[in-house]
């Protein structure tokens, strides 16, 4: 399959890619990974008249934490997330994620950015960076902004970011004592989008009461789906499994499925309810000293 | 759309093409410079049968496009043999019958050469995840991951 034709930029800055996206507007498409944009251009599903290509722009491959922020560059690819120990040790919730993404090859290219930028509720980073409440950086010619991952997905492949700016970093808090998360996709084969996943962090308090709950859906609405009533159920709890089997059950209320191939809207629901209570029970494991 | 001129090593040989923005690597590697080792298997991203490596990481060269290879040194199933010596990979597949059709072959070399420098003792759990990119429709998947363990264990004893 060959793409629409199309005219190629490389720019060596951020504020170069800006200055094009300005330029062309709508008829211009960042590519980062190109593990999702150039599979719809060879579809015809995406004929961008301009590819603004950021992997020649020095310096954004990073992933480190600083003054008590984890940062991901534009350009550091899910194979970087899976290769790290930092990630490996303090953050196992993406390391799980950075594991169950496409596939090994893909992942050498795909970036953990681009995941989010393109808001495809089917991807598994958005659920995850809401379970977490973090933050992007878009930049614009007019310079930087941050804006929460709960404002940043408005509708299917749509974001908060607006014409003229390209996401630029993703920002995490970095972990509190007591906390923990994990991520549970339930997918066909590898390679394949999730029939469900579900992302969990917990924070607990020091008598082991839940002080913040992060729960975020993958592929079971029109968008990434943050579960706010079960969030909110369990701040102030004790997470036990009565606590568990009810947050679980306000979740799987609060997803809006469609029926598939991946199977009926009745069944991703409750495998909603199924993997939040088991999300729960090892970001629990992983809040109380375990991984 | 004008043409571009992209400058690549490949299999340590500099080759440079004008090309159209929107040609895939895999059809640069297979069409322009004729190294026709490397597949095109489903085009969609999904099966690896068209794997090389890029700057040292296995890819799916029908996922990048050639101008982004500008720079970079590509190596295809055609770099493994040396000196009319066939590398301990391919020495694998074919000692441990690791091909029937072959038609996933190549890709399942590249991605097993990357990934036995990095883990140059895998276990069988290492190996599956390691080609779950790759997917060979014959399902010989178990004498693949014998032709892999082959290749390990000669170039842990220093072959190649």
């Amino acid at each position: 399959m060959i793409p629409a034709s199309f005219q190629y930029h490389a720019p060596a800055s951020i504020a170069e890619a800006t200055a094009l996206l300005v330029r062309y507007g709508d008829a211009a498409k960042i590519l980062s990974g190109g593990q999702s944009l150039i599979p719809l251009m060879k579809l015809r599903l995406a004929t961008p008249e301009h590819v603004v290509d950021i992997n020649r722009v020095p310096g954004l491959e990073y992933v480190r934490e600083d003054d008590g922020v984890l940062r991901i560059g534009a350009l550091a690819r899910e194979a970087d997330l899976d290769g790290s120990d930092l990630i490996r040790s303090r953050y196992p919730i993406l390391h799980d994620a950075s594991r169950v993404i496409a596939d090994p090859l893909v992942r050498n290219l795909a970036t953990v950015c681009g995941n989010l930028a393109h808001a495809d509720p089917a991807n598994d980073h958005p659920a995850v960076m809401l379970a977490l409440d973090a933050e992007v950086v878009a930049a614009g010619s007019q310079g930087e902004r941050r804006i929460p991952i709960s404002e940043f997905f408005s509708g299917p492949f749509a974001t908060a970011l607006a014409s003229g700016e390209v996401l630029t970093e993703v920002r995490i808090p970095v972990p509190p004592s007591r906390s923990g998360g994990a991520y549970l996709k339930l997918e066909r084969k590898v390679g394949d989008f999730a029939t469900a996943g579900v992302a969990v962090y917990l924070t607990l308090g020091p008598t082991g009461i839940c002080d913040r709950a992060g729960i975020g859906l993958t592929n079971v609405g029109p968008t990434p789906i943050e579960a706010g009533s079960a969030e909110a159920y369990l701040q102030g709890k004790r997470v036990d499994e009565g606590a568990i089997t009810q947050a679980a059950r306000l979740a799987a209320e609060e997803c809006e499925p469609t029926s598939d191939y991946r199977g009926p809207a009745e069944y991703k629901r409750d495998l909603v309810r199924v993997l939040t209570a088991r999300a729960l029970r090892k970001a629990l494991a992983r809040a109380g000293g375990g991984r | 759309m004008s043409a571009m001129l992209v400058r690549v090593s490949i299999n340590g040989e500099k080759r440079e093409a004008e090309v159209e923005p929107r040609l895939l690597l895999v059809h640069l590697i297979r069409e322009v410079f004729r190294l026709t080792g490397t597949h095109i298997g489903c085009d969609t991203t999904h099966c690896g049968a068209c794997t090389v490596l890029l700057d040292g990481r296995p890819v799916k060269s029908c996922t990048v496009f050639a101008v982004q290879a500008h720079g970079k040194e590509i190596m295809t199933v055609e770099g493994l043999e040396q000196n009319g010596q066939l590398h301990p990979v391919q020495e694998g597949f074919t000692q441990e019958h690791g091909l029937q059709c072959g038609y996933c072959t190549p890709g399942m070399l590249m991605t097993s050469y990357a990934f036995l420098k990095k883990t140059p003792s895998p276990s069988e759990g290492d190996i599956r995840w390691a080609i779950s990119g790759n997917l060979c429709r014959c399902t010989g998947y178990v004498n693949i991951v014998k032709s892999i363990q082959y290749a390990a264990a000669k170039l842990r004893q220093g072959g190649a």
